[in-house]
């Protein structure tokens, strides 16, 4: 039963005309859908393939309900980085929307429907004083007060301590590039923002180029210690490869060799296996003979073949998601961190979580 | 078939293993427990819910469980499981039933976006809705279930589930909840109350149940057009008084009131429009008097 829950879901993922023929397959599909946040990308593409009217009445109110959703998340998405625009308004350096924002703005299939929540933003790292500056005189202000969280994020994270605006509660995180300063990936940023593309219709933003998104999106994903969302993740660079490969048929294989310009061969190795793998998108042969060699040794490679399979599976009543997801969450920290770095960082947090339950 | 129809065995057999499938107003709720509590406040405020079959769709899947932890034993907590996730903290075991009440609020007001959700008890009477929009303390659920004891009907005395497309209330009838003075309150003004042990130290202070009557939950299917909106004022030791309030001001209460307006954008602000221009808008202050309260909202409705 848990695995038909996972398989309706899957099997819509992958050519939305297969949908359930009963009432127990629309509860797997709606309830895993729900859990994995893709409720809303179900919900658009059956409006826009026609067929909702098809849906039966209990599951297509659901749909309904999403899609009301993911259209106000929308709205509420524009609105946000058109504040964060006119707040960044006097700085000096190319500002790069990332994941779910530069979707929306690039107008590409991902966003269709998407849950958005934080905006992501990638700035040089020269400029990090003045876009935190700047962000705080347009009411963001810093999270995660405790000093330690505050230097942890600032000397040993790819990115600021979460920004929240005061009043509308929004969040914005500010990358200086795409991994952990000190971990395991060390993906070339500079050449990333050298590549990075204006906005068509915006004088402020910039997006990564089209094989930078779709290796940023692998590395965010591969590169996590949280599962949660894998599955919403792996149908972003489902859908960012469907759509560059119909304009481009070799956008493939220049994504192959810009993995290897850019430090990243083995986020992508991970993304092609197992966007094809679950949701059926097509890799040619000859990309993924080459990438096949950018995977981990015969040891390491069936254990994150089992981990993976569990744990990108929006199942969190599934014992093996469960265990999976706890095996994930320590290799994440593995490739977080130095693991001197790493052991200091467990006892603190251990120490205070002692402190703040005493 | 309906909740009372079940044999006892039967209900702890279907709460335990496979769910047990209710009809809630426009949702299904396949609910599972192993708390007895669970099962006897079931047994007692949904008797007159219909019972569906399990090849039928069920929108929510909720649980409360015993926790996979020493809390299982040592002081032992309840923990509400929405499709196996736990949305909220655990609660002590002994509120297990209000739990379940608190949790399937939470699923139909954090899911149900095809409808505008104002938090507010809904009565109607001679097929036109009583929208009681009200913060805490303001003893909309003391009114609502002094009305509906004297024969109003019962729609929802939490969520009032507003059609967008066709300018109607769509009911939920399910156990009206009192708190603290307000129970002995309904229990001295309507003895014969079908009410639940009172649940003692929750967040909400003490808390009952009382069971919707059985002519309410028979007309689910029958929605309910705008009549009239009432903010109550629960003022101890005032006089009664109902009042005409302008009609923007009532929009702005529906409007902090409701659970969902932000995501409805223009559509729900012509709709929560529309509402207050087809319903009279007033306040009522009451001081307590509950058979001249109903006595007034009786002249209301007969008036119209």
């Amino acid at each position: 039963m848990i695995n038909t829950g996972c398989g309706a879901l899957l099997a819509a993922l992958r050519d939305i005309d297969r949908l359930p023929a009963d009432a127990a397959g629309w509860e797997a599909l709606i309830r895993r859908a729900r859990e994995a946040d893709l409720i809303g990308t179900l919900a658009f593409r059956l409006h826009e393939r026609g067929t909702i009217e098809r849906v039966p009445d209990g599951p297509r109110a659901h749909f309904a309900a999403a899609r009301i959703r993911s259209m106000a998340l929308e709205t509420a998405m524009r609105r946000e980085t058109r504040e964060i625009a006119a707040a960044l308004r006097d700085v000096d350096a190319p500002i790069v929307l990332l994941k779910g924002a530069a979707y929306l703005l690039a107008g590409l299939p991902p966003a269709r429907g998407r849950f958005f929540s934080d905006v992501d933003i990638l700035v040089p790292r020269h400029a990090l004083p003045n876009v935190e500056s700047a962000l705080m005189l347009g009411g963001f202000a810093t999270t995660h007060l405790h000093p330690y969280d505050q230097r942890y994020y600032r000397r040993w994270l790819h990115e600021l301590p979460p920004m929240q605006h005061v009043k509308r509660l929004t969040v914005v995180d500010v990358h200086h590039t795409l991994a952990p300063v000190a971990g395991r990936m060390q993906p070339d940023a500079v050449a990333l923002l050298r590549a990075a593309i204006p906005l068509r219709g915006d004088d402020r933003y910039r997006t990564l180029e089209p094989a930078d998104m779709v290796l940023h999106s692998a590395t965010h994903l591969f590169g996590n210690e949280v599962f949660t969302h894998g599955l919403r993740d792996l149908v972003d660079i489902d859908a960012l490869l469907r759509h560059f490969t119909a304009a481009d048929p070799r956008f493939v294989d220049r994504l192959v060799r810009r993995a290897v310009e850019v430090n990243l061969e083995r986020p992508l190795y991970y993304a092609l296996r197992w966007t094809s793998r679950l949701l059926g998108t097509a890799i040619p042969v000859r990309a993924s003979m080459v990438t096949d060699g950018y995977g981990p040794g015969t040891l390491v490679r069936p254990l994150m073949d089992v981990l993976l399979a569990d744990g990108l599976l929006p199942d969190s009543a599934s014992r093996s998601t469960r265990w999976a997801r706890r095996a994930l969450y320590v290799r994440g920290h593995w490739l977080k961190l130095p693991l001197p770095r790493l052991a200091w960082h467990l006892a603190v947090k251990s120490l205070r979580r002692e402190e703040s339950t005493a | 078939m309906i909740v009372a129809d079940l044999r006892p065995d039967e209900l702890r057999r279907r709460l335990a293993r496979a769910g047990l499938r209710l009809r809630i107003g426009p949702v299904v709720a396949e609910i599972r427990s192993s708390f007895r509590a669970v099962e006897a406040g079931v047994a007692l405020h949904y008797a007159d819910h219909e019972v569906v079959d399990e090849d039928q769709f069920a929108d929510f899947e909720v649980a409360v469980e015993r926790p996979a932890n020493v809390r299982r034993w040592i002081r032992p907590q309840a923990i509400f499981r929405f499709e196996n996730r736990p949305p909220f903290t655990p609660l002590a075991a002994n509120q297990a039933f209000p739990l379940l009440e608190w949790g399937l609020n939470w699923c139909v007001s954090a899911h149900c976006h095809q409808y505008l959700i104002v938090h507010a008890a809904v009565v109607e009477r001679n097929g036109r809705a009583i929208v009681l929009p009200a913060p805490q303390g303001s003893g909309k659920s003391t009114l609502c279930a002094a009305l509906v004891s004297r024969g109003f009907r019962l729609l929802s005395d939490e969520l009032a589930l507003i059609d967008i497309e066709r300018n109607c209330i769509v009911p939920l009838p399910r156990p009206i909840s009192l708190k603290n003075q307000s129970i002995a309150t309904i229990a001295a003004f309507w003895p014969e109350a079908p009410m639940s042990a009172v649940v003692h130290d929750t967040v909400k202070g003490s808390v009952v149940h009382v069971r919707p009557p059985r002519a309410s939950v028979v007309a689910s299917a029958e929605r309910a057009l705008p009549g009239w909106i009432v903010l109550p004022a629960y003022r101890p030791s005032h006089r009664r008084q109902l009042t005409c309030v302008s009609k923007a001001s009532v929009f702005m209460q529906l409007v902090d009131s409701a659970f969902n307006y932000s995501l409805h954008g223009r559509r729900g602000f012509d709709a929560l429009g529309r509402l207050v221009d087809a319903s009279e808008c007033c306040r009522f202050t009451y001081g307590g008097d509950l058979d001249d309260a109903v006595q007034a909202f009786n002249t209301l409705t007969e008036a119209a």
